[in-house]
């Protein structure tokens, strides 16, 4: 049925939209408590469209989109399905409607196949012809599967197919996203945006939550901007810049991050030697003969696809998971792979795990005893083995000053602080510390770009003062924003560092792909 | 209409001082339906329980004198949960260390040995308990070894210890056959702390040892290090503490003060050896660490008032020919109900009413 559709993939009109939208939010009010999710939400989804929801984290988008999928009831208003009113009491109810959804997070068995995940999914499922009927959608919209495979064998991307398949065979007229090209390379993003457009030239409607605001220009027609629960706008976004449409996300211009001019490197710092790991758990990621040094002043940008050895990297650094040797790891000249992460500390050297609660923080701890956590290792909260409680809590209220953490009270339990403002007091909880010496991984991950520009200013300004930043990240753009040089690891090697201003997106989308690394093949997670 | 549980955004200071109260309250609700189904009066029978014992000063005595050992090895075991390290086999511990320091009074018995023998087997006591607890700590960090089934069952292999030890080698020569071992000696017997009271010096130790609990969990590092292991272990790591080590230390203190308790136990009021040193105050002191929310003055409270069940179901098998056991059975129930209000820290109950009904479907 799409097989035209496909030969002309490229963006062009929307077929002409019907009298009626296909799903209309009138009003939509979501209360929790006193707290307004959504306030009064207006919105209209018309066929042949592909939606853009944007937001900073908590300004209601997942609230918002949840209602639509009936896993949540509105507390006031009404939803309109082509005109007629309707209450999405759940999922299923929704599904029967014609609404499907494609999860952040994916609900897969590992052990199953491809075909049959896509059957537990189906309200209905004829298993019957099922593999056939799985085949032909994915080759119908470019979403190449094989339905016998299990789902262990496959990337994130492939993953990712399984479930836009799984909506697709309902034949749903409105496809809910949400940040699907968040796990994606560059190339499997693009792939993904051949469907979408494939499917808008059927008619139906897409809502794409995202937050990465080029994509959103390249794929949209419509924008709606969501702030604090309600709808600051909506706009054609390839009519606004990026800028702009962020400017609208955040209620304020957006400080572009800024390096003072022409940086001159200092000492190598960090430098790693032929490094190699074999991971206790057998899904882990073997890493091998990982080389590279860090220089004083020095922002390290370190790109991969996620779960492709960066946790067993990060691990290794800090000192969680000590290596084989000593000298494959020297921080400021001193052999440090077989120190544990206190040592480390004591050399100078700071870090920030990818998680914040539970990793880099005790989720039900208060904000002075997680400011203990990495500042136990060098400082005067703890004298003799006693804490100084005073000293915790002032340092907590230094980093509140510095990095603008936001909370209800002085010295709050981790896990109430949103995201946002529990990743800055993390990175200022290490950043204050004034280490030469910062690894930090996803610094900016599931945080709102007002958070985000400060902690990446706070990083550059850190390599300004003559600290060593190794930054691993999933963001791209991020990576392009910040660092001096960049690296790749794709299945546990590294890959040459470049000059970021001189790497070209697409080779460093093919390097993260496993394309193009020196030695051996890497078919990537194979 | 439902009722569902919800998360709290951070847990109750209010529900964490009242969750033990409703627990309390709750096992008294229970206890009183309990002594009906018996066919006893069941106001009379819980004010004999819970309430007379309060008024009589031998029986306030007597309350202190068992709340030592329960105290003593619940602040112990409290460390130990707090660091996620299961020791169930505080009541083994109990009798090693009864029987390590035990073992000083036999060998000096009679020789005219000088006041350096009780604080001797007092350290004996702490090591005996101390190195019975490494068995199991040892075997889970070393291989993995769920060490609340090992610690359980090291149990019943000190109990046989105990037996096998008075009723062969160290068995009184004069004590017509009987399962014990000779009288200890005046240098080996615990002061008393009130002149013809069973109230004894171990009642200090057991507030020293809730004083030391306190400051070491509230002050310092170490402290920290244990709650944070237990609450987090994956930021534990991340702060550079090691859980293994961690297990094998928590698990010597506990140990170390369940021996302690065994020894003060035998040498205050017991005074010999013998097979039966203890009413199970191994097992009730891991009630008494949750009923005091794993903090070592909550302890104290709940050491006291477990205690008093001790007490009322002694006069309450006396007066309402009640079986002993019930007293158990309370402590069961206390328990379960300790555990479930803990529930409530950290959620809160909300009522639901009924999803609206759909229309236009199908």
């Amino acid at each position: 049925m799409a097989d035209a559709a496909l030969a002309t993939a490229a963006p062009d009109k929307p077929v002409q939209p019907d009298e009626l939208p296909l799903l209309e939010a009138a009003g939509i009010t979501k209360l929790y408590g006193d707290f307004v999710a959504n306030d009064a939400i207006n919105l209209e989804i018309w066929p042949a469209e592909v939606h853009a929801l944007l937001g900073e984290n908590g300004a209601g988008k997942s609230t918002l989109v949840k209602m639509i999928y009936g896993l949540l009831q509105p507390s006031a208003g009404e939803f309109r399905w082509q005109g007629e009113p309707i209450v999405l009491a759940s999922p299923h109810v929704a599904r029967a409607r014609g609404v499907g959804m494609v999860f952040q997070h994916f609900s897969l068995f590992e052990q199953l196949t491809v075909a049959e995940n896509v059957a537990l999914g189906l309200d209905n499922a004829e298993l019957a012809g099922l593999d056939e009927r799985v085949a032909e959608v994915s080759r119908a919209y470019g979403l190449p599967l094989d339905p016998k495979r299990e789902v262990w064998r496959l990337s994130v991307g492939e993953r990712q197919r399984i479930e836009i398949v799984r909506c697709l065979l309902q034949d749903p007229k409105l496809l809910i996203l949400d940040e699907p090209t968040s796990v994606l390379t560059p190339q499997e993003a693009e792939q993904l945006f051949r469907t979408l457009r494939v499917l808008r030239k059927e008619g139906r409607a897409i809502l794409y939550i995202s937050h990465k605001l080029e994509e959103v220009r390249a794929l949209c027609d419509t924008a709606t901007i969501l702030r604090g629960g309600k709808v600051i706008a909506t706009c054609d976004p390839r009519a606004e810049t990026a800028q702009s449409l962020a400017t609208m996300m955040v209620g304020g211009e957006v400080g572009a991050v800024r390096s003072d001019g022409a940086k001159k490197l200092g000492n190598p710092r960090l430098v790693v030697r032929n490094l190699n790991l074999t991971p206790d758990d057998p899904h882990g990621v073997k890493l091998d003969g990982i080389t590279f040094e860090l220089a004083a002043g020095e922002i390290l940008g370190l790109a991969g696809v996620a779960g492709n050895g960066q946790d067993e990297l990060f691990a290794v650094l800090s000192g969680e998971v000590r290596a084989d040797t000593p000298d494959v790891i020297r921080i400021d000249n001193t052999d440090a792979g077989r120190l544990s992460i206190t040592e480390r500390r004591r050399l100078g050297a700071a870090f920030v795990p990818e998680e914040r609660l539970g990793h880099a923080t005790a989720p039900r701890f208060k904000l002075s005893d997680n400011a203990l956590i990495s500042g136990h290792a060098a400082s005067p909260m703890v004298r003799r083995g006693f804490i100084d409680r005073g000293q915790a809590r002032a340092y907590v209220d230094r980093i509140t000053k510095a990095y603008d953490v936001r909370k209800a009270k002085p010295d709050p339990e981790a896990v109430s602080l949103s995201g946002g403002n529990l990743q800055k007091f993390v990175v200022g909880r290490e950043i204050l510390r004034e280490p030469r010496l910062l690894i930090v991984s996803q610094p900016t991950w599931g945080v709102d770009a007002g958070a985000a520009a400060a902690i990446r200013q706070a990083i550059i300004d850190l390599a300004g003062r003559g600290a060593a930043v190794l930054v691993m990240s999933q963001d791209l753009d991020e990576l392009y924003e910040i660092s001096d040089r960049l690296v790749v690891i794709c299945a546990g090697r590294l890959s040459a560092p470049r000059q970021t201003r001189r790497a070209d997106r697409g080779e460093i989308g093919m390097l993260m792909a496993g394309v193009g690394m020196k030695g051996r093949d890497h078919a990537a997670r194979a | 209409m439902r009722l569902a549980l919800e998360r709290r955004a951070e847990r109750s200071i209010l529900m964490a001082i009242a969750s033990p109260l409703l627990a309390v309250a709750l096992t008294l609700a229970t206890g009183a339906a309990l002594f009906a189904v018996l066919g006893k009066p069941p106001v009379e029978a819980l004010k004999i329980y819970f309430l007379d014992p309060l008024r009589d000063p031998w029986a306030l005595q007597e309350i202190a004198v068992k709340a030592t050992p329960l105290v003593l090895i619940a602040v112990g075991l409290s460390l130990c949960y707090l660091a996620n390290a299961w020791n169930i086999g505080a009541e083994g511990q109990f009798l090693v260390g009864a029987i390590t320091g035990g073992w000083l009074a036999v060998a000096t018995h009679g020789t005219g040995a000088g006041y350096w023998v009780l604080p001797a087997m007092l350290v004996l006591g702490a090591l005996g308990g101390a190195a019975y607890a490494l068995i199991p700590a040892l075997l889970k960090v070393r291989f993995g070894a769920s060490e609340i089934l090992t610690s359980l069952m090291l149990v019943y292999v000190a109990e046989l210890l105990l037996d096998y030890l008075v009723r062969g080698p160290w068995r009184d020569p004069k004590g017509f056959n009987f399962p014990t071992t000779a009288e200890f000696d005046p240098v080996a017997a615990m002061p008393t702390l009130i002149e013809g009271s069973r109230l004894h010096l171990g009642a200090i130790i057991a507030l020293l040892v809730v004083i030391w609990a306190t400051v070491m969990l509230g002050r310092t590092l170490r402290g920290f290090e244990i709650k944070l292991v237990g609450a987090a272990p994956r930021a534990a790591r991340f702060a550079g503490f090691n859980d293994k080590t961690l297990t094998v230390l928590t698990f010597a203190i506990s140990g170390a003060l369940a021996g302690l308790a065994g020894i003060i136990e035998v040498s205050a009021t017991v005074n010999h050896l013998q097979p039966n040193i203890s009413p199970g105050y191994g097992f009730t002191a891991i009630i008494v660490a949750f009923l005091g929310r794993l903090h070592p003055v909550g302890i104290l409270i709940a050491g006291l008032f477990l205690a008093l069940t001790f007490i009322g179901g002694e006069s309450a098998q006396i007066s309402l020919k009640v079986p002993l056991d019930l007293t158990k059975v309370f402590q069961g129930i206390l328990l379960f109900y300790v555990l479930a209000c803990d529930t409530l820290i950290l959620y809160r109950f909300r009522v639901l009413l009924a999803p609206k009904v759909v229309h236009g479907v199908h």
